[in-house]
């Protein structure tokens, strides 16, 4: 068996997201080096501060300050850092309880190396040189030697002038993807200019592209058979609207086009014709490009429109 | 199997708090915690209970990728008071919203719990669907036409089949529009719209214009479900699940037909033989279903039994479809309207219930006793429905 496909994907956006008050209040308070935290109900301070009550469910609104310096309650050694994290030498992933706070915030720990890692250490906010109402702008943490602050952590109004009311959360994922065995087959035979499909061994159907099984049977489809290369527009729209990353002139059809031979209409661009004279029925034949891993396009046969009784299962 | 045969066996289902967020492009104000605690909020006032009388939280949103937020539900819990009780998230493409409601409703007619919330939202501001839905797969072509360039051809080929004027389409968005000016709720509010603006919006994806296209919203519905007992507690008069039920197909397969997908048919038939409805033209008063492209009121109109193949767009044509005509379709202004994506099916149950319940305010269906709430979703794989009454089932 020929080796399956392989190439990499990655999938990045930049989300935004919409704060809230009580985000929108830590977020901003970290840019002036001030940790909120937010009361619970039952008179708990969480940092970092919540919505809503995970006992209660009421609504969090009274903040209050804490300090900068706390305690490591648990942590991680992670020898190799991946892109996107805090520091790029080896840390520790570390909860550390700030001063006044009864819960743990998640952070990384400037250490030389585990055996500097102990539960119970205490720690110290380092502020990040440029600050602009992100989790970032704790840069991490470092170790301190000063003991826990007494004090019960004050009230704090939340406000701040220029507040940050969103952020943007920059996502990315490596994957690997393969097509697999059915795809890889009919991508190989893309390259000669033919379109080979599989015909399931229960319905007889022939799929294009293939898929490895009929959705409809459940059963593998192994049977190649090589449709096309002419076929017949089942239906289409005329496209007035530019496409992201698509530089093809307006207007332009975009058609489903059933070839010869397949049980599934497959998607392509129609030109060689008027956009306006596109019709049903339309018979038309793949137009190749250098290069291109699919047909470019379809233009006319000059055949005879196909029959609507031909093709209407196909729709 | 006699059509109420398992329905004796089974707890009645009463829709005793319905609450939503004013639908609008982007909800700045908010976090996805506080969008839906609003919804929440609203439903737990309408049926006057508290977060200690729910025992189960059951939610839905469209595809993870749409906020970029991975499993959305574990940092919501607290938010909607779950901490400590099931939760469970529900996940079928744009029929979700259906469901999500659906699934909350058999826990409840199972008598595994007495009083649930379920609740659906999406918050399309902080990413972009269209992207979420066209991720770069290596070796595949990538699509050559935007959002509605997926639907056009299924309306070109509806109209082929049952010679369905070019008008019509115009007509169910200059509906939707203005039925969504009497709905609070409603995203968009287009004062002054009339039927020639529709028809002289821009042709996007021909037959496709621009004011047949649903917006992109922020939003959230949530509903909250519970048996007899909590019904007969009810401030408000309550709605009556008779019926509901959910089908899936491939999103491509030999035979498929998009026009009229088979799962669709078998959707509608199961609830109706839940419900014991024979025609359900004639014993159904109103229908909310999800029209993303104002043609999909026709095709769904046949899809779902309420005209044979071809009579869908005479019903709109005649004016049937109508807020004050006899079969009245999207009181609420419709996805056409508003599209929250996550929360739009549940959305459209949750007309159904107001409907029944009497509670639909401006866009109140006079004596509706019987209405439809209709999702689908992923390229027509998925679907839910519901059947709702102003009366508890007889059987
Ligand atoms: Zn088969």
């Amino acid at each position: 068996m020929p080796e399956v496909l392989k190439a990499p994907l990655v999938v990045e956006f930049p989300f935004t997201r919409s704060l809230g008050p009580v985000q929108s209040a830590f977020l901003t308070g970290l840019r002036e080096r001030t940790v909120l935290g937010v009361k619970t109900t039952d008179g708990k301070v969480m940092v970092p501060p919540v919505e809503y009550d995970p006992v209660t469910a009421d609504e969090l609104r009274d903040l209050v300050e804490v300090e900068p310096t706390g305690t490591v309650t648990t942590w991680a050694w992670n020898p190799e850092p991946r892109r996107g994290q805090p520091l790029d030498a080896p840390f520790a992933w570390v909860l550390v309880k700030l001063d006044g706070a009864d819960t743990g915030l998640l952070h990384a720990l400037d250490a030389p190396g585990p055996d500097a890692v102990t539960t119970g250490m205490r720690v110290r906010v380092r502020w990040a040189a440029e600050r602009t109402g992100a989790i970032t702008d704790i840069a991490c943490f470092e170790p301190y030697e000063g003991a826990a602050a007494e004090a019960e952590p004050a009230a704090h109004d939340g406000q701040f002038d220029d507040a940050v009311s969103g952020i943007v959360a920059e996502a990315r994922l490596d994957y690997v993807y393969s097509p697999g065995r059915a795809q890889t087959a009919y991508i190989n035979a893309l390259a000669d200019r033919r379109t080979v499909g599989e015909r399931c061994p229960s319905c007889r159907k022939v799929y294009v592209p293939p898929r490895g099984a009929c959705p409809t049977c459940g059963v593998a489809t192994t049977d190649r058979v090589e449709v096309g290369p002419a076929g017949t527009v089942t239906t289409f729209c005329i496209v007035n609207v530019k496409a992201k990353n698509l530089d093809i002139e307006l207007p332009y059809v975009y058609a489903h086009i059933a070839l010869d031979g397949a049980d599934l209409a497959l998607h392509g661009r129609i030109a060689g014709i008027p956009y306006d004279q596109v019709r049903m029925g339309l018979r038309v034949e793949p137009v190749w490009t250098e290069g291109g891993r699919y047909p470019d396009h379809y233009r006319p046969t000059g055949e005879p429109d196909a029959d609507y009784d031909t093709y209407k299962e196909l729709v | 199997m006699s059509s109420t045969g398992h329905a004796t066996h089974k707890e009645p289902v009463a829709v005793v708090g319905i609450g939503q967020t004013k639908h609008v492009a982007a909800r700045k104000d908010v976090s996805i915690a506080g969008l839906v605690r609003e919804a929440a909020q609203r439903a737990l006032e309408d049926a006057q209970l508290t977060w200690a009388d729910i025992d189960a939280v059951v939610i839905g949103k469209a595809p993870d990728f749409f906020e970029g937020v991975m499993m959305p539900e574990l940092y919501l819990a607290d938010a909607l008071g779950a901490v400590g009780k099931p939760m469970l998230r529900v996940h079928t493409a744009g029929s979700v919203g259906g469901s999500t409601a659906l699934v909350a409703s058999n826990l409840v007619a199972s008598r595994v719990h007495k009083t649930v919330l379920t609740l659906a939202f999406e918050k399309q501001s902080e990413s972009n669907a269209m992207w979420g839905l066209s991720l770069p797969i290596p070796f595949t072509q990538p699509l050559l036409a935007g959002a509605g360039g997926f639907f056009a051809p299924h309306v070109r080929a509806y109209m082929r089949r049952t010679g369905a004027p070019d008008h019509v389409g115009s007509l169910v968005a200059y509906k939707d529009r203005r039925n969504a000016l009497k709905n609070p709720y409603a995203h968009l509010h287009e004062h002054g719209i009339t039927l020639e603006k529709v028809q002289s919006s821009p042709m996007l994806w021909d037959p496709v214009r621009y004011s047949e296209t649903c917006p992109s919203s922020d939003g959230a519905c949530a509903m909250i479900l519970t048996d007899r007992a909590g019904a007969a507690r009810s401030p408000q008069p309550p709605a009556w699940m008779h019926g509901g039920a959910m089908r899936s197909e491939p999103t491509m397969f030999a035979g498929k037909d998009f026009v009229s997908p088979q799962a669709g048919k078998d959707c509608a038939a199961d609830v109706y033989r839940q419900a014991g409805i024979g025609d359900p033209r004639r014993e159904i008063d109103a229908v909310e279903m999800y029209v993303p492209f104002s043609w999909y009121e026709p095709m769904w109109l046949e899809n779902l039994g309420f005209a044979d193949e071809g009579g869908g767009w005479k019903l709109t044509e005649s004016g049937v479809t109508e807020l004050d005509g006899d079969l009245p379709v999207n009181m609420s202004g419709g996805v056409l309207s508003t599209n929250p994506i996550g929360a739009s099916g549940m959305i459209r149950f949750a007309e159904a219930a107001l409907q029944v319940r009497g509670q639909a305010g401006e866009h109140q269906v006079d004596g509706a006793r019987k209405v439809l709430g209709h999702a689908y979703g992923g390229g027509s794989q998925f679907f839910s429905m519901w059947l709702v009454g102003a009366q508890p089932p007889t059987s």
